[in-house]
């Protein structure tokens, strides 16, 4: 589980550390932006880039992708519309039902919350990077087994997050359990089968895991 | 959503600079914020993001001092067993802010500066949502998670969940702007605007929180939150409270109430009350009673003064170490 928690590949430390050219990396900006950012950098140093498509580099699911998107863009969107990523849903879109959580750096965030230009030079993971039908994430497979999905339309969000959840703790306590998929909601009702995911008594008689 | 530029700045100084720009905000966590674009309740011309400014992240716990950067996410503060060992209360504002995904994208600035939940103000009708006539919306209208303490036409609730507790703490914001640093006591940080397009918070243009230090050592403080929901919601009512004195002794006593006016409410003479002997069942219940006395509510949330009530009592049971 450990290995879900950490990024490989493009650091982001090392755009921090870049040096004379650091300012212009620091949103994880390519090189190649960096001569068009410069030229808008007011006279303390920092570039201000956009409303236009920007190029960024990030790591989704251990690939490095370069894209180009407006600073407007979601990572949620820019996953789906522009990388074909679609394990991440689209559903409230404001930071509520889970969904669209992914993994950044080994942390779950809400996708539809965090601007992609702001996860350039990180690493991404989705469900996609967890496992494939034919060789599953063992929480993957566990949401198998304990029928842990209805219509499936939050499962990507809450398998993400129940990955989360064990890379924190491993024999999650019902508190935890509630701490760490609280924010993700599923209305089909599937809480029982995810209780029984993370060890729970799967005994969830309530509106929702928390 | 509309469009905007972008910077992200990697020193406090380039950060003010941009900020000092018209059209330009700080971006955090960005949890509230981009929902409030994408609902075009909020516009902006460029997002300054405080993401690669390290001198903004960082926990200090020690000498009996508790300093967080403004930009530290609320997950870190939760892990940091200094701090939560100097402040445990810390542990229970913290998570109240009930979804892994917020505590770990959610910044300790962004929660003491989000935006009101309102719901008139994120239906586009502004901070005090008056009407053609003049008249309040609120007052008029569905208010039953609004302020009980109202100021004027403000009549919403300041929704931090760090807040109360950092202001019973005594605890002091440092602010940079282009005028160099203040350092003010956290409760400056808030006011009530009189007139719609001002802010409910007093940093001027171009200035940002920096960070926020409090002394904690031989304190003892507690928050209480009154929910309806355990998940992903606000609670109706808060207390968080900080007691100072040896044994049972309580010598100071800061009480403050969240959700419950358009600023964490510091409820003086309540403290008052609460200080200046031993923390008794009897005293704890005048203090309660304090903590709501001069509540104004409206037509419908007649039943937050007895949440503020019941909020207080527990608050100080727990700092004091009594059953809640």
């Amino acid at each position: 589980m450990s290995d879900d928690a950490k990024g490989s590949g493009l650091s982001r430390r090392s755009f921090l550390r870049g040096g004379a050219a650091g300012t212009a990396l620091a949103a994880g900006l390519l090189p190649e932006d960096a001569a068009a950012a410069v030229a808008a950098t007011d006279a303390e140093g920092a570039p201000t880039v956009g409303p236009g498509a920007v190029e960024i580099e990030l790591e989704v699911n251990g690939v490095a992708r370069r894209l180009e998107v407006e600073p407007r863009v979601t990572l949620l969107d820019g996953l789906r519309d522009r990388l074909d990523v679609t394990g991440p849903k689209r559903v409230c879109d404001r930071g509520t039902c889970g969904a669209c959580t992914v993994l950044e750096d080994g942390r779950p965030i809400y996708a539809c919350c965090r601007l992609m230009i702001e996860s350039a030079g990180r690493s991404i993971k989705t469900v996609e990077g967890l496992g494939s039908p034919d060789a599953m994430h063992e929480v993957q497979q566990a949401f198998v087994d304990n029928d842990a999905q209805q219509c499936g339309y939050c499962t990507p969000g809450f398998v993400v997050a129940t990955v989360a959840l064990l890379a924190r703790s491993p024999a999650p306590t019902e508190q935890e359990v509630e701490a760490g998929l609280g924010g993700n909601f599923c209305r089909c009702g599937t809480y029982k089968g995810i209780r029984a995911v993370v060890g729970g008594p799967g005994e969830s008689g309530g509106d929702g895991v928390g | 959503m509309r469009s905007f530029s972008y910077a992200a700045p990697t020193t406090i100084e380039q950060a003010v600079s941009l900020l000092e720009v018209e059209g330009s905000e700080v971006l955090a966590g960005g949890t509230d914020l981009l929902s409030l674009l994408k609902d075009d309740v909020e516009r902006v011309e460029r997002l300054v993001s405080l993401r690669g400014v390290e001198d903004l992240s960082g926990i200090d716990a020690s000498g009996g001092r508790l300093r967080i950067g403004a930009m530290t996410t609320l997950q870190d503060l939760r892990d940091h067993a200094g701090a939560t060992e100097a402040v445990p209360a810390l542990v229970t504002a913290i998570d109240g802010v009930a979804s892994a995904q917020l505590r770990a994208m959610g910044t300790v600035g962004g929660d003491l500066l989000q935006r009101p939940r309102c719901w008139y103000y994120r239906r586009g009708y502004g901070l005090l949502a008056l009407g053609r006539d003049g008249g309040s919306m609120i007052a008029e209208g569905d208010n039953r998670y609004h302020a009980i303490f109202p100021d004027g036409h403000a009549r919403f609730v300041s929704p931090s969940s760090l807040a109360p507790l950092l202001v019973a703490l005594g605890a002091e914001a440092t602010v940079r702007g282009p005028d160099g640093e203040r350092r003010v006591p956290v409760e400056a940080l808030y006011r009530a605007p009189q007139a719609e397009g001002e802010r409910e918070n007093t940093l001027g243009r171009g200035e940002l929180l920096v960070e926020v230090t409090a002394a904690v050592s031989g304190v003892r403080s507690a928050v209480y939150e009154v929910r309806q929901r355990r998940s992903l919601d606000w609670p109706l009512m808060a207390a968080a409270v900080s007691l100072t004195g040896e044994g049972p002794r309580v010598d100071q006593a800061r009480i403050v109430l969240g959700h419950a006016a358009p600023i964490p409410w510091l409820a003086v003479a309540a403290g008052e009350v609460a200080a200046g002997g031993e923390l008794t069942p009897a005293r704890i219940e005048e203090a309660a009673e304090k903590a709501a006395s001069g509540a104004r509510p409206m037509s419908g949330n007649r039943f937050k003064v007895q949440l503020a009530r019941t909020a207080t009592r527990r608050a100080l049971g727990l700092a004091a170490g009594m059953e809640a």
